[in-house]
């Protein structure tokens, strides 16, 4: 499998997620940059965490008009895999690939460290190697990642089981303790905590490492 | 726009007073150096080349002092930061520095830019930073303003390593009251590079080109080196227009645009060095006078974000993100596409002469002609007076302070509650500690580590000062600096390499403070001899004062050190149930510049005794070898609080309890009696690590799973749960912010 990790300007975890694959899960990937308009030959894309843009004007809100984001789009529409984690999940609700938003932390302030998940879906293309209902520890680094969306919203995202991951003790004040949604279809995944950060035992987690090896799983046997 | 004062008045009206040159300055560039009246420009130059801040005229003597040669010293003082040699044809680069005045004024940006600063000082010299480190000092807590300074800094500090990646993994915060008015903000940058890569700040060869990169120049910071160069005072406060603003996303452009000129193309670039105190002038003017050349700069192509600049202003503006390069003439198209990549600007403004003659163009017409290193070298250097302080006599002659313990379980759980020792999660959480993926101990235990990639190896980083020892004596507190650094860093099992200094102090005018300076390199120099760490890199910060009352004499170590083998990485945390805890070196009375005597008395007082140098190496490299024999399975050193506070902190992550059995007073469960670590050994080990330590280690008890601290001293037996200890010690500091 071959994965592209797009590189914005002020991304910073693009090399978090290229050795995650690389190191951890020994598959192919490479970065592209979002001046690309091509993404002939990959099979899974990786929007990285970092302040792309410097933030400006709203986290996400100016990569998401990047000339490689239409390519990502027409990815996505194709049902092909697309994980954005933190700045990359602001992206993904910037281009309404994923419903709602991600506002401030509730008490403001950039919060880093490991916090405990519940996988809540394990039926989903980037949790198929969880067992479902159990506690992975992740760590956060954001100052924007509290997600909202109106009600109606929420009612279809439990409907249709697009919560993938809730906090058990929520850091940021997100809805419904909402750490990680998919899209309807099921292709898209966006989360605040950095899977990508828990690879290695030496690093104090490997609990990150069954999302990606889930999206090769899909990928190797097809999407469901 | 103003019209310029000329020459004439500049000397009749005094006005480079203002700027902070005396008398005696204007006379010897008037008389000696130029031979004529300095015009406006060349006064304004001259005002901040020969500041302390760019110019160290008052501190060279005392900084001669320390040891800065090694056969591991790749590059000692006096390009933007030192280089250690690590093996495997890599290196380690780093470097701190200090940000207080900005801080004081402006805290969120002050902070901020300090990080920025610090930063572009390690990728200029062709390194990739790898990790940061912030050493903080607030007066107390009790009042809205230190609590703002506290927090805006803190933002400051995250709001800038955050968004441009590199991972914030220690440092250190205390509080004094000393401080209020002056708080410390001194940060550290940790680079790593290959040999082949190592740049130098340098504008050589007739006819190469001075290229100008990154951030417009504006009116801001203008002064800023000066008015580091002075103390503060309660009016004073028009000095906020001489604080800079900072942008991130600006600066990890021009870092990833700076490393891939210096690592992809060697052969463009001649040299390389970042704009900071001083801005223009300074990375100039030291470029040419480093190389032996002269240089010509046409200021009307310096990219302005301002209009009517005049040359005075871009000369001394120091607008943020902006770098210098020189590079070969027949590359400037390649040089310039390659920025354009990255949005950035880079521009041909002079070239290198075969002169000595620092030339400044501006509207057409020469502004400043000047020797170059009439800016950089024939600064005047001043052997300050100095004196002992009265309080140091009378320190030494009053009986040594012993607190009376009237009950030890509550003064143990009220010491956890000092916020210098209480934990610091609730701001080190605010930095993103993890970005790039390599920080292997994260903030919070006794040094961070970041892993080596493709390598077995990791460094060990940390920084430390404890101001109240080197107020009592300097010389021991300046000894005690440098031992507590290197104690953290054998704790993590590293060995250490190097030191980097922020060297604060109150006004160098003042004979006792001057005095203080002085004896405290003695002790630092003694000690970096004895560890072979040499100074390779630093900063001083002098008239750190608050309506003339100067703060603790204050040197920060910032020092790193090398674990040969990732596996012995070690941290404080318990780890197994039933593994035995050893005390390492011997407990006194040393409660002088304690921290239970500040807390009981209110402020401290006394010598400093017992601590013996050679000891203190002895131990460390025991607790060393026991480590890299796999031996260990927590190491702590202990530092404020003393025994008490790391056995507590030992039991924290792992919510383990101990039993403990220990021939002390209570009394001294809290004495500061320095050289000394707590270790956990698997009792497996424990004849083998009883072997190695011989007489040096001392049996005191173990782990327990019963989440108590059981403590039995020869005046008494303490209990108390880890989860009411622990609690105490993590909601200090976010009550007292409330």
């Amino acid at each position: 499998m071959k994965f592209a990790v797009i590189v914005f300007p002020g991304s910073n975890c693009d090399d978090d997620l290229f050795y995650a694959i690389r190191d951890g899960l020994h598959e192919q990937v490479a970065f592209v940059s979002y001046t690309e308009t091509s993404l002939d030959g990959f099979d899974g894309v990786l929007l990285p965490g970092g302040f792309s843009y410097g933030d400006y004007l709203r986290s996400g809100a100016i990569a998401s008009l990047s000339p490689i984001m239409n390519e990502v789009r027409r990815f996505a529409d194709e049902g092909k895999l697309v994980f954005g984690t933190c700045n990359g999940f602001q992206m993904l609700t910037e281009m309404n690939l994923l419903p709602g938003a991600l506002i401030r932390n509730k008490k403001i302030k950039f919060i880093c460290k490991p916090v405990s998940l519940k996988i809540v879906n394990n039926q989903t293309s980037f949790t198929t190697d969880y067992k479902d209902q159990t506690l992975i520890e992740l760590p956060i680094a954001h100052g924007e990642g509290s997600y909202y969306c109106d009600d109606k919203t929420l009612v279809k995202l439990k409907k249709n089981k697009q919560i993938v991951f809730r906090y058990e003790d929520n850091p940021n004040g997100s809805i419904d303790d909402i750490a990680g949604i998919v899209n309807e279809r099921g292709n898209v995944l966006g989360m605040m905590p950095h899977p990508e950060r828990a690879i290695e035992t030496l690093l104090g987690s490997t609990d990150g490492l069954d999302l990606f090896k889930s999206m090769l799983t899909t990928h190797t046997e097809g999407v469901r | 726009m103003i019209q310029e004062p000329t020459a004439r008045e500049i000397e009749e009206t005094k006005l480079y007073q203002e700027w902070g040159l005396t008398d005696s300055e204007y006379r010897l560039i008037k008389n000696d150096i130029l031979k004529r009246q300095p015009n406006y420009t060349e006064a304004g130059l001259f005002s901040v080349m020969w500041s302390e801040h760019c110019s160290y005229k008052n501190s060279r003597p005392v900084l001669s002092r320390f040891p800065n040669s090694g056969p591991q010293v790749l590059q000692g003082p006096g390009e933007g930061a030192g280089v250690i040699d690590i093996g495997d044809g890599k290196a380690v680069v780093f470097k701190a520095e200090s940000h207080n005045h900005p801080s004081a004024v402006e805290p969120y940006e002050g902070a901020a830019t300090g990080v920025g600063g610090i930063i572009r000082d390690i990728f200029s010299m062709g390194a990739t930073p790898i990790a940061l480190l912030d050493s903080l000092r607030f007066g107390e807590l009790d009042n809205e303003r230190t609590k703002y300074l506290m927090s805006e800094i803190v933002s400051g500090i995250g709001g800038y390593g955050n968004c441009i990646g590199i991972p914030t993994i220690g440092g250190e915060t205390s509080f004094d009251p000393c401080y209020e008015g002056n708080p410390l903000v001194n940060a550290m940058c940790v680079g790593l590079i290959e040999h082949k890569n190592i740049q130098k700040g340098q504008a050589k060869g007739n006819g190469n080109l001075v290229i100008y990169v990154g951030a417009k120049t504006g009116r801001d910071g203008i002064h800023g080196a000066t008015f580091a160069s002075d103390e503060f005072a309660d009016d004073k406060e028009t000095q906020r227009s001489a604080v800079q603003v900072g942008d991130p996303f600006m600066e990890k452009l021009l870092m990833d645009a700076c490393l891939e000129l210096i690592l992809d193309h060697p052969d463009w670039l001649v040299g390389i060095q970042d704009m900071g105190a001083a801005g223009l002038v300074s990375s100039t003017a030291e470029m040419a006078s480093k190389a032996g050349s002269g240089m010509v700069l046409d200021l009307d192509k310096v990219p302005q974000r301002e209009t009517n600049m005049s040359a005075y202003e871009m000369m001394l503006s120091e607008s943020q993100e902006r770098m210098v390069l020189c590079i070969k003439p027949e590359f400037e198209t390649e040089v310039t596409d390659l920025f354009k990549k990255y949005d950035l600007e880079a521009v041909n403004i002079g070239y290198v002469t075969e002169s000595t003659d620092y030339i400044l163009i501006h509207e057409g017409k020469i502004v400043a002609n000047l020797p170059v290193d009439s800016l950089t070298s024939d600064v005047p250097v001043y052997h300050k007076e100095q004196k002992e302080p009265a309080r140091i006599n009378q320190f030494k002659n009053q009986d040594d302070f012993i607190p009376e313990i009237e009950n030890v379980r509550e003064t143990w759980l009220d010491l956890l509650r000092q916020p210098t020792i209480a934990s610091k999660a609730s701001l080190y959480e605010t930095y993103d500690s993890q970005v790039k993926v390599n920080t292997v101990v994260k903030p919070g235990s006794d040094a961070g580590v970041i892993r080596i990639r493709e390598t077995n190896k990791a460094l060990a980083m940390t920084t430390d000062c404890n101001a109240r020892y080197i107020y009592l004596n300097p010389k021991i507190g300046g000894q005690i600096a440098v031992s507590e650094a290197a104690r953290n860093i054998v704790a993590s099992g590293g060995r250490p390499l190097a030191i980097t200094d922020c060297l604060n102090y109150g006004r160098p005018e003042n004979p006792e403070v001057f005095w203080e300076f002085d004896q405290s390199a003695i002790g630092i120099s003694e000690a970096c001899e004895l560890f072979n760490t040499p100074v390779i890199s630093g900063n001083v910060s002098l008239y750190n004062e608050f309506n003339e009352q100067a703060i603790y004499p204050t040197p920060m170590i910032g020092m790193v050190g090398l674990i040969k083998d990732v596996k012995h990485i070690t941290t404080q945390d318990f780890k197994h149930l039933n593994d035995l805890l050893y005390l390492i070196g011997t407990t006194y009375d040393d409660f002088n510049g304690s921290e239970i005597q500040k807390m009981v008395s209110g402020k401290i007082s006394g010598d400093l005794t017992h601590f013996d140098l050679k000891q203190e190496k002895r131990n460390q490299e025991l607790v060393l070898e026991a480590i890299e024999s796999n031996l260990v399975e927590s190491a702590h050193d202990l530092a404020e609080g003393g025994l008490a506070v790391a056995l507590s902190e030992s039991a924290f992550k792992n919510d383990l309890g101990m039993t403990v059995e220990l021939d002390i007073t209570d009394a001294q469960l809290f004495s500061e009696t320095q050289s000394r670590f707590i270790l956990s050994v698997n009792p497996a080990n424990a004849e083998a690590f009883e072997k190695l330590m011989e007489l040096n280690a001392q049996k005191i008890g173990r782990v327990t799973a019963t989440q108590m601290i059981d403590v039995t001293t020869k005046d008494n037996h303490i209990v108390i749960a880890v989860a009411e200890a622990k609690h105490a010690w993590e909601d200090a500091i976010p009550c007292l912010m409330k």
